[in-house]
């Protein structure tokens, strides 16, 4: 007789509602829906809620139901129209503290929420957006870490009095001549001690001729394409939340490369402009003679500028630049010694220390802020027109009391926790010497085109999986149903994991259920064939059964692993359409195993286990 | 246990010479043209600029051409895409034109001087740099997929049954590849996904074979090698077939309602399924066959003697 210890059963049936639950959120379906967030130092909480809800209301828009999650404002309305109408209404009422985006939120319940329970992640393919591949100019990077480096030994031999006759840079190297041996053998002494991820070393002929190479060490080469790409990232961030999308992913690709996903963006042209801006900045005096709210209304004194910063406010500055971007040789983020709090640490070049040391000389007490500038061209459409808009982006991103009298080398401490430190760093590095980026891939996919391929994909999968439902039914009778129990089970199954992973589906992802589609009956083909040669031979039907599944299984496992060799080589090398593609295919195998080999066999027992029969319908 | 079962009903090993005669033509014909013509590859591998526009009345590819030569894109390919309300405009890469701004500017171009607003569907950029990343990488999925492949069979079989595999895998991804170059199809990266899951297909055909040879051997008092496998072949034809079948219905639900840009990898799984399903039983057991495999030693030449001899 053919029975499952009840253990068997119990699992399959808790894995079947597990399943069950997770697949579920599927069903729902999305509300259109406008998600507000706040933009650097602004606050969403009830009050802004409330606000929004009245704008609403007098414009006679109703929402279906509002949330306030996480620092996010969400939303809900019965059509587009509504929600079109009221993200015009809360982008103006708002301003610019805010990001007001539209998104397709899922319409999940609250219990199916309260499990952590969401539909799959649609990809760009089927939801349509953008999906931008940056590459970071290394070797740019690079060559601005020399120059740095050149420029900082110069400085050093100076300030020891250790005269050289030239420091030139060649391509990685710097290389150092001197005049006498007593100043080379001194200066690689020095320069050895302060330049510790740098390698110092005599040139190759010997130290006859009296140059020191300095070389990049590996370490440090590979900490400066981290920091490039950190850095890039950073600013696209902010850069993005410009843009006003719900759900951006911004990700470093590999060594040298940064993905950028915007979904639902249609104005390609916008966002490449806006990725692409450049960057740079300003040391300006605070204006403390005047105040503020004066220029607010109105009365901007001569000479001064009013300012946002990132909290919101305001700051009056002085017209008057004392160093620009250009000026800054390095920015990197510490610990005071002292005090323990963050700081950054800021380096300019000869030109710019002067600059700072007669300014600071003449204001020790008075603040003195930096100005974080985005230069970038729009292409705007006037009058069916385009028109080519230079658009400049002004932010003061740090304000601090000038305490003693500085030049080349001073800190800014007084920062609130080391990722404050980190960002402004990299601000700072960003505005002086962003590492270029380039867009090296672009697919854009329209929205028409994303419900297109929903609809096309849903269609294959649900006639491919018809077509097989019959064929089995046809073929193998009962144990044609039996099986195809399981491939609709595996198919929940299938679409449980990816929810839960929130892995991204996508068009290829689509094929790849289908093909699992195709190939889960096969598990079911190998035992079925099996039974019905151990019926010929004259065995038993129940103990056909059981050699059926007994030796089909060595065979199953051996196929199925093979292809998911195949599978796991094309995620690990793949990118995006064939990850997608891949992913389907091998959490396919894997479910289709189970439902296949563990599923079909409770339902196989269930109906045959316990009798005595004579003949099976297969 | 075995009796009547043990019957050859199809003699297909008998048939193998003609297989390994039809077999090599179409790996020379797919080699030969992989050489001559090679694979139209789509701007996944070669870089440059694809924009699909969807009209709301068929649409004018003559006058969409003079348009866009006017405008300094002569080397761009205007053609429709699945009905004539759409076209798909494809550019090459070209040094002096390769930025990604170059969608954006053909759109407004289409928008400013065509009859009609197009809406767009579409629209990829690929450098250069990145298309012959995709290459390299493709190819050595491919490679690493195999090399896998072979260490896993050769640890739970033989080497001789690991190398059985790997030919045909090989087989199938060469004319999977031929039949894509004879007719220029276009080769993107779905197609190149489509070729990976073509291995595994054709492998898990194959491992089933194998995995019933296998037990045959170890079973089978009698018969020599060949008529082992052709038994072996034999019990498991109703599944090969019963699979192959499933996995076909479902592909052609994808290749004629998926799409367009679902189509190519629906074409490439059709061809490798067919492929796939013929070199497991003509292709890789063949191959372990001549290779020596046997409990007992038996000479590959005797074997084939045999063979010829029964060819009428």
């Amino acid at each position: 007789m053919n029975h499952f210890p009840a253990w068997k059963n119990l699992l399959l049936v808790v894995a079947i509602v597990i399943a069950a639950v997770y697949a579920l959120p599927n069903l729902y379906g999305e509300d259109p829906s406008v998600q507000i967030s706040p933009l650097r130092g602004a606050v969403i909480n009830n009050s802004v809620l409330a606000d929004v809800k009245k704008e609403l209301q007098t414009a006679d828009i109703s929402t279906l139901k509002d949330e306030l999650v996480k620092d996010q404002i969400l939303l809900r309305f019965s059509n587009t129209e509504d929600q079109l109408k009221a993200s015009d209404i809360i982008k103006t009422s708002l301003g610019n503290d805010y990001i007001v985006a539209l998104n397709l939120a899922p319409a999940t319940p609250k219990w199916l929420r309260d499990l952590n329970a969401s539909p799959m992640y649609l990809g760009l393919d089927l939801r349509g957006g953008v999906h931008f591949l940056l590459e970071v100019d290394m070797q740019a990077a690079e060559k601005q870490a020399v120059d740095r480096t050149a420029t900082e030994i110069r400085q050093l031999l100076r300030e020891n009095k250790l005269r050289y006759l030239s420091v030139v840079t060649d391509k990685s190297d710097i290389r150092i001549k001197f005049r006498t041996e007593a100043i080379y053998d001194k200066a690689e002494e020095t320069l050895s001690d302060e330049f510790k991820t740098w390698d110092i070393d005599p040139e190759a002929g010997g130290s006859s001729t009296l140059t020191l190479i300095a070389k990049m060490s590996t370490s440090e080469l590979t900490d400066i394409r981290q920091y490039a790409l950190q850095q890039n990232i950073i600013t696209l961030k902010n850069r993005v939340n410009e843009l006003g999308v719900a759900e951006p992913i911004i990700q470093r690709q590999g060594d040298k490369r940064i993905v950028v996903e915007l979904p639902g963006v249609q104005d390609t042209a916008r966002a490449k402009e806006i990725l692409g801006a450049t960057a740079t900045l300003e040391y300006r005096m605070v204006d403390t003679k005047h105040s503020v709210s004066s220029a607010l209304a109105g009365r901007v004194p001569l000479g001064s500028k009013l300012y946002k910063n990132r909290e919101g406010g305001h700051v009056l500055l002085k017209k008057q630049i004392i160093v620009t971007g250009s000026e800054i040789v390095d920015a990197s983020s510490g610990i005071e010694n002292e005090t323990g709090s963050a700081m950054v640490s800021v380096s300019l070049d000869g030109p710019g220390g002067k600059k700072m040391s007669k300014t600071t000389r003449d204001n020790i007490g008075q603040p003195m802020a930096v100005v974080f500038i985005e230069n970038r061209t729009e292409t705007k459409i006037v009058n069916g027109k385009t028109i080519r808009e230079k658009t400049i982006v002004e932010e003061v991103i740090n304000v601090a009391t000038i305490r003693g009298h500085f030049s080349n080398r001073f800190q800014t401490t007084g920062l609130d926790n080391g990722a404050e430190a980190r960002d402004l760093a990299l601000l700072l590095r960003a505005g002086a010497l962003a590492a270029p980026i380039d867009i090296v891939e672009e697919r854009t996919v329209g929205p028409s085109l994303g419900q297109d391929n929903i609809d096309k994909g849903f269609n294959s999968v649900l006639i491919g999986f018809v077509l097989v439902l019959v064929f089995m039914a046809i073929f193998y009778k009962t144990f044609g149903l039996i099986a195809d129990v399981a491939l609709a089970l595996n198919l929940v199954f299938i679409i449980a994991v990816l929810s839960l992973l929130q892995a991204t589906l996508t068009l290829p992802g689509i094929a790849g259920i289908v093909l699992t589609v195709g190939m889960a009956v096969d598990a079911n083909v190998l035992i079925f064939e099996r039974i019905k040669e151990e019926l010929k031979n004259g065995n038993s039907p129940q103990a056909s059964i059981h050699a059926g599944y007994e030796k089909a299984f060595s065979t199953i496992a051996d196929a199925n692993i093979t292809t998911l060799i195949a599978a796991l080589i094309l995620f690990g090398f793949g990118t995006g359409p064939i990850k997608g593609f891949a992913i389907t295919l091998s959490i396919g195998i894997l479910t289709s195993m189970f439902t296949a080999i563990i599923g079909t066999r409770a339902l196989v027992n269930l109906a045959y286990g316990s009798r005595d029969i004579d003949t099976l319908k297969i | 246990m075995m009796k009547e079962n043990n019957t050859i009903k199809y003699d297909f090993l008998s048939k193998r010479l003609i297989a390994l005669v039809f077999s090599t033509l179409l790996i020379v014909v797919s080699i030969g043209s992989l050489a001559t013509q090679g694979l139209k590859k789509g701007i996944d591998f070669t870089g440059g600029t694809l924009v699909e526009v969807s009209f709301t009345e068929p649409s004018d590819l003559a006058e969409l051409r003079d348009i866009l030569n006017k405008e300094n894109f002569e080397g761009a390919v205007v053609q429709h895409f699945g009905s004539s309300k759409e076209v798909l405009i494809r550019l090459l890469p070209d040094a002096a034109l390769n930025t990604a701004t170059l969608s954006n500017k053909m759109l407004d171009l289409i928008n400013t001087k065509y009859s009609q607003k197009g809406e767009l569907r579409r629209a990829e950029f690929v450098g250069p740099q990145v298309g012959e990343e995709l290459t390299e990488d493709g190819g050595l999925a491919l490679l690493y997929a195999l090399i896998c492949i072979l260490i896993y069979v050769t640890f739970r079989f033989e080497y001789r049954f690991a190398l059985g595999s790997v030919a045909a895998l090989a087989h199938d991804v060469i004319i999977t590849l031929g039949v894509f170059s004879v007719f220029q199809f276009e080769f993107d990266l779905t197609v190149l996904a489509a070729l990976l899951a073509v291995i595994g297909y054709s492998l898990n055909d194959t491992i089933v074979v194998f995995d019933r040879i296998r037990e045959n051997f170890r079973k089978l008092r009698k018969g020599t090698p060949t008529e082992v496998v052709n038994i072996s072949l034999n019990q498991t034809l109703g599944r090969t077939i019963m699979t192959s079948v499933t996995t076909l219905l479902v592909l052609f639900a994808l290749f004629f309602l998926g799409g367009e840009i679902i189509h190519d990898f629906a074409l490439a799984l059709i061809i490798g399924v067919f492929i796939g399903t013929y070199s497991s039983i003509y292709v890789a057991s063949p191959i372990t066959l001549a290779l020596g495999i046997s409990k007992a030693d038996l000479m590959i030449v005797k074997v084939d003697q045999d063979e010829l001899d029964k060819i009428p």
